[in-house]
């Protein structure tokens, strides 16, 4: 095969439905495969810790169905990476029910799926550290504690090509994956139709957040890439966008700290002798990228745990006085909190608009709060009761604050609500780690089944 | 004098992973991203100055030829999306930057 080509109509699978005019022009200039990636951390701990989607099923289920009928139609393979936006065991059955509903509604030829998992169990994890081995932090973390596994709810590990290429080799024509770094759902096809690695990861990262690597901004649409042995071409499919020197190479900032290295599991694609060249009113040509073995086959393991119920409360001020001393109000109020319930055992919070509540420590201007404020109260609890509790008194407390000097003393703050509101169960990342495989499907367990009639 | 928001195309902040948060200003050609890099308005010392950050908070700081553009990273205190995180994707921490001012360049 001298060339293969790729088109990648979303980003993110199901977080925003799919723009279909520039997906069919996509899918007429008859691509060699169909692929997406389908999550991120960037959705926050929530989805992966509660098991759950972000995306709304009526959006995951129209970008699955049109990748779907396009790939049947032309018969070429259709790839999904990790699924349902966190990638976990559920968020895969999830989407391989949806795929044979749709066989079903359509009545499709007969194919077949393969899919894989990547949740890891904590035990599994326990018994590594318990033999020895560190779990390494990355990003400024220290090495896993138990204590840190312990709050851990649900743990998913970060595939490279591999088991994507195992099911390619297996004959899949429709890929289900978990968890997995988004470069490797494109990189994988490459790889297996003996493209160099360098030239298939730099496709996978170009392709994998679809139309942000085009100009002007327009995210949902779809762009095709085309590998060679020595470059990569990618073009922009809609109408009024274009891959230029400018959008590809601003692409490689994208979400990322460093606009040279991109690490999957197994290696680095080193993009720092990369060359762009415009070749096309539409494409740009890139080629020198560079791919390095890792010494050491290590996978990235993210994990998130909940931190307590939760309930969130807000209130308004606009006396300048008041605004001034906004900190005793806050001040006063955690005090009755703390009367109430102790020190410890939950978690209250105070998001000051108007002052710093987008930026917090960062804000540079605010010594110069606006004329007015609104407070955000989050309280966090093991027990919902409790959550409420602590969030009302830590919201309604402000209203009672006792500031010497005030003018207005009928009340420090304004109620739009005068209740506290329940709001989803908080939770956090507890793992931004790295562990060592001795097999790179080591954690990847993978199926095949046929669907269709 | 010129703002940086009136020399660069893109002023912008995402998270970059969960414990990062990364910036990017992206100038519309060459002249303007030279012009900014030889100004030394933009350099890891004065984004700790303007964010009020110790050195070690800065995850990485790169001139991006390419791309014309400068990016920079810092640490988050606390992960993307814990409770009393004020911006789970990171997207709204640039406008300091956007009022850097910008000497004419030395004739």
């Amino acid at each position: 095969m001298q060339s293969l080509r790729i088109i990648c109509p979303n980003g993110h699978l199901g977080f925003a439905p799919t723009r279909e005019e520039s997906f069919r022009l996509g899918v007429a200039a008859r691509p060699d495969c169909i692929a997406a990636d389908s999550g991120s951390d960037d959705v926050g701990p929530i989805p992966l810790g509660s098991g759950t989607s972000t995306s709304p099923l009526a959006w995951q289920t129209h970008d699955l169905e049109l990748m779907l009928l396009a790939s049947r139609e032309l018969r070429v393979p259709m790839i999904i990476g990790s699924a349902g936006d966190t990638g976990a065991d559920s968020r895969v059955d999830l989407f391989v029910k949806i795929i044979r509903e749709l066989a079903d509604k359509h009545r499709l030829p007969r194919f077949t799926l393969g899919y894989f998992y990547s949740e890891v169990d904590r035990e599994h994890v326990r018994r590594r550290m318990r033999a020895g081995e560190a779990v390494a932090g990355l990003e400024g973390h220290r090495a896993l504690t138990e204590s840190e596994l312990g709050a851990t709810e649900r743990i998913v590990a970060m595939a490279g090509v591999h088991p994507f290429i195992r099911l390619l080799e297996q004959g899949a024509d429709v890929i289900i994956g978990g968890r997995s770094s988004d470069s490797c759902v494109f990189a994988a096809p490459a790889i297996h139709h003996g493209f160099p690695e360098a030239q298939a990861y730099y496709l996978g990262k170009v392709l994998e957040c679809a139309s942000f690597c085009a100009e002007p901004y327009g995210g949902k649409e779809t762009v095709l890439g085309e590998v060679t042995a020595d470059a990569v071409e990618v073009t922009a499919m809609h109408p009024a966008q274009r891959c230029t020197v400018a959008s590809v190479a601003g692409h490689a900032m994208y979400e990322r700290s460093n606009p040279y290295f991109e690490h999957v599991a197994g290696g680095t694609l080193d993009m720092s002798h990369c060359r762009y060249e415009q070749v096309a009113e539409k494409t740009t040509r890139i080629t020198g990228a560079r791919f390095r073995h890792a010494d050491e086959f290590r996978v990235k393991l993210e994990g998130a745990g909940k931190v307590g119920e939760r309930y969130v409360g807000m209130v308004g001020i606009r006396d300048p006085y008041t605004i001034a001393h906004v900190d005793e109000v806050i001040g006063w109020a955690r005090d009755k909190v703390r009367e109430r319930f102790g020190e410890t055992g939950y978690e209250l919070y105070y998001t000051v608009y108007g002052r710093d509540g987008i930026m917090g420590e960062l804000e540079p201007n605010r010594h110069r709060p606006a004329h007015e404020l609104c407070i955000l109260v989050q309280g966090v609890a093991p027990t919902a009761a409790m959550a409420e509790e602590v969030c009302m008194i830590g919201t309604r407390q402000m209203f009672y604050a006792r500031l010497p000097e005030v003018k207005g003393s009928a009340g420090a703050v304004a109620f739009a609500l005068d209740e506290v509101l329940r709001a989803s169960p908080a939770y956090r990342w507890t793992l931004n780690h790295t562990l060592r495989c001795d097999d790179p499907l080591e954690l990847f367990p993978t199926h095949l089944v046929t669907i269709g009639q | 004098m010129t703002r940086l928001a009136d020399l660069a195309k893109t002023i912008r902040s995402k998270n970059a992973g969960v414990d990062l948060i990364t910036f990017d200003i992206i100038f519309a050609e060459r002249a303007s991203y030279e012009r900014v890099k030889r100004a030394g308005v933009v350099t890891r010392e004065s984004i700790c100055k303007l964010y009020g950050l110790a050195p070690e908070r800065i995850a990485d700081f790169v001139e991006f030829d390419p791309g014309n553009a400068i990016k920079f990273t810092i640490y988050r205190l606390r992960p993307s999306g814990s409770p009393g995180d004020p911006d789970i994707f990171g997207a709204q921490q640039y406008a300091p930057l956007l009022d850097i001012e910008v000497p004419e360049s030395p004739r």
